[in-house]
């Protein structure tokens, strides 16, 4: 059997930006003295004269980027996700989002997921906070191979991005080159009882559910949401039209992010019963991933448990 | 300054005091205070010193200007319509429904405006940044960027310093508008950001002090921050908030208040009378 291979997002991320700016002159990338971790420190290798570190100054990195990107520059700017989405927000949102000017925001290490820095580090509010704001494109890449392609699509894309990272390795599901399609959902697996939308480090836990939940006679569809921003309605309406059942399943907060999103959707046009994975209202804590993963349960069996549940209240 | 270039800027900057009341009267609000202060330096940023285009407000080897302190956007208006960006007789739809003329300014709908702002202490960053891709494609414009001294209190201000001066930024000139008084009264009521030249010596900036009512000091520390090399410039300048409206002047109630009829009519005839006197 293949061994199945790991990829950590933001590495993804860092070797596609070396490629893109080998491909485009316009490419400026930016950090805030997190470059060993981000990943753009490989971009700094290969173009330093196009590469600015601000040192620990989030918000006057976005700021920087706006002038930048208002001079003509396409601009990567990375930090962890709970600083510029925290911190800068309000940067993001009267520098960068309001003139509609082409930044996007590399926001790694995002989620529990984070580790042994803890509570202070690991931010289960991004999405949530990205979302309230017009014009933002959000992407959440599942795998490397995602990772890369949703890189690509932001940079052609003309405007504000939010990208979320992730710090581990995670499993690749995905073939080497991803035709990634900005708000556009994947469905991953087939299936008629109930569906679970997941995103980002979810999504292989939500395949491992599907195939438990499958040996039980329950089938599953698996979409991959990898754009939270603007969201795929139509994929969503037609599982609840198809499937009658929705699990959503995020490294977020269970407030205000991907479960959210898809609950506006349903709500306002197919009500159907549902049920949210994800970081219920909580603070992180330390731990490494598997502790954490269970402690907030977002692992397959805490799916599973919410498919079931999802079906039940079919009636 | 000779005497011509002198009486001509003098002029402009009237017709800027002017379009401040003309645009902040018909809005029924905005900030004719630090609008007024910073009246002269836009008549000579505009119209005597920056390299521009108003038929080709993007052209890319232009020299850019950064109203960090955005409130001050009915100033900038006056600037830009005389200059030639826009139609002057959008300046009484300031903050209008369906106006261009936003509150603050806006890139997106206003030609000549270079950088949307109004949050404070985000526009130097911004400005900041315009440099760095100046820099970086070689090329030789100018930035220059308009700061409040209320504004300077913003922590950005002071990670966009220390970034500028760190890289060496010499096509940077950051002008601090000292005129004392912010919104809860004189800055030393509120939160001294005293002493204001020294700290940005401190970190790193060429420092230059001056009248900043005067348009003979504004251009010698404008032309004296472009011959200054691997440091980024810092014009501290002593102004009268309210400045060109004798009943306005130093007065912090005017700050985000507009003019009824009668002080409209009153500074109207005031900078009318002036205008006469400067053209004579």
């Amino acid at each position: 059997m293949a061994e199945i291979k790991r990829v950590a997002t933001r590495d993804a991320y860092g070797a596609t930006l070396v490629e893109l700016g080998n491909e485009r002159e316009d490419i400026v990338v930016m950090d805030a003295d997190l470059a060993a971790a981000t990943k753009t420190g490989m971009f700094k290798k290969a173009h330093p004269d196009r590469f600015f570190n601000t040192g620990i100054a989030e918000g006057n990195m976005i700021s920087i980027a706006a002038g930048l990107a208002a001079s003509g520059k396409t601009v990567f700017a990375s930090s962890f996700a709970m600083f510029p989405a925290g911190r800068a927000f309000e940067q993001i949102r009267n520098s960068v989002a309001y003139p509609g000017l082409n930044v996007k925001i590399a926001a790694s290490h995002a989620g529990v997921s984070v580790g042994e820095d803890g509570a202070t580090h690991q931010c289960c509010e991004d999405i949530g906070i990205m979302r309230t704001l017009p014009g933002m494109v959000i992407l959440n890449p599942a795998d490397g191979p995602e990772a890369a392609a949703a890189v690509r699509a932001a940079a052609e894309h003309k405007g504000p991005v939010y990208l979320r990272l992730g710090r581990l390795a995670v499993p690749v599901f995905n073939e080497e080159t991803v035709d990634f399609v900005i708000g556009k959902g994947q469905e991953l697996t087939a299936g008629t009882d109930v569906t679970v939308i997941a995103t980002g480090l979810l999504v292989n836990e939500a395949l491992i559910a599907a195939e438990s939940l499958k040996a039980e006679g329950i089938s599953v569809r698996v979409i991959n949401m990898a754009t939270i921003k603007p969201i795929d309605k139509e994929i969503i309406l037609k599982a609840a039209a198809e499937t009658g059942a929705i699990v959503t399943a995020e490294n977020h907060n269970v407030i205000n992010g991907l479960g959210s999103a898809v609950a506006e959707v349903l709500v306002k046009n197919q009500p159907v019963p549902m049920e949210m994975i994800g970081v219920q209202d909580q603070f992180g804590e330390v731990g490494n991933l598997d502790y954490l993963a269970d402690r907030f349960q977002l692992t397959a069996p805490y799916i599973v448990e919410a498919a079931k549940k999802a079906v039940a209240r079919k009636g | 300054m000779d005497a011509i270039t002198k009486k001509r800027l003098s002029v402009i900057a009237t017709k800027i005091r002017m379009a401040i009341i003309e645009g902040t009267y018909n809005a029924k609000s905005g900030h004719p205070g630090g609008s007024l202060s910073i009246a002269d330096d836009l008549a000579y940023l505009y119209f005597e010193e920056m390299n521009i285009d108003p038929a080709n407000p993007r052209w890319e080897e232009r020299d850019r200007l950064v109203l960090s302190k955005g409130h001050a956007a009915p100033a900038l208006y006056g600037a830009l319509a005389h200059r030639g960006f826009f139609p002057l007789e959008w300046i009484p739809t300031l903050r209008k429904v369906s106006s261009p003329l936003q509150g603050h300014p806006d890139m997106k709908g206003i030609p000549g405006v270079d950088m949307s702002s109004g949050s404070l202490g985000q526009g130097i960053s911004c400005a900041v940044g315009m440099a760095l891709a100046g820099k970086l494609d070689n090329k030789d414009y100018r930035v220059y960027t308009i700061l409040g001294d209320g504004e300077i209190g913003e922590g950005q201000v002071w990670e966009a310093a220390m970034f500028a001066s760190a890289k060496g930024l010499d096509n940077l000139t950051v002008i601090v508008d000292n005129n004392n008084l912010q919104i809860d009264g004189s800055l030393e009521e509120v939160n001294s950001s005293y002493p204001i030249p020294e700290k940005w010596a401190a970190f790193g900036f060429h420092v230059i002090e001056i009248d900043g009512n005067d348009l003979e000091q504004i251009e010698a520390a404008v032309q004296q921050a472009k011959t200054v090399k691997g440091k980024p410039t810092a014009i501290i300048q002593k102004t009268v908030k309210g400045k060109g409206v004798s009943f306005m002047e130093n007065l912090c109630n005017w700050h985000g208040v507009a003019p009824n009829k009668e002080q409209y009519d009153a500074a109207m005839a005031e900078l009318s009378a002036r205008l006469q006197e400067q053209e004579g």
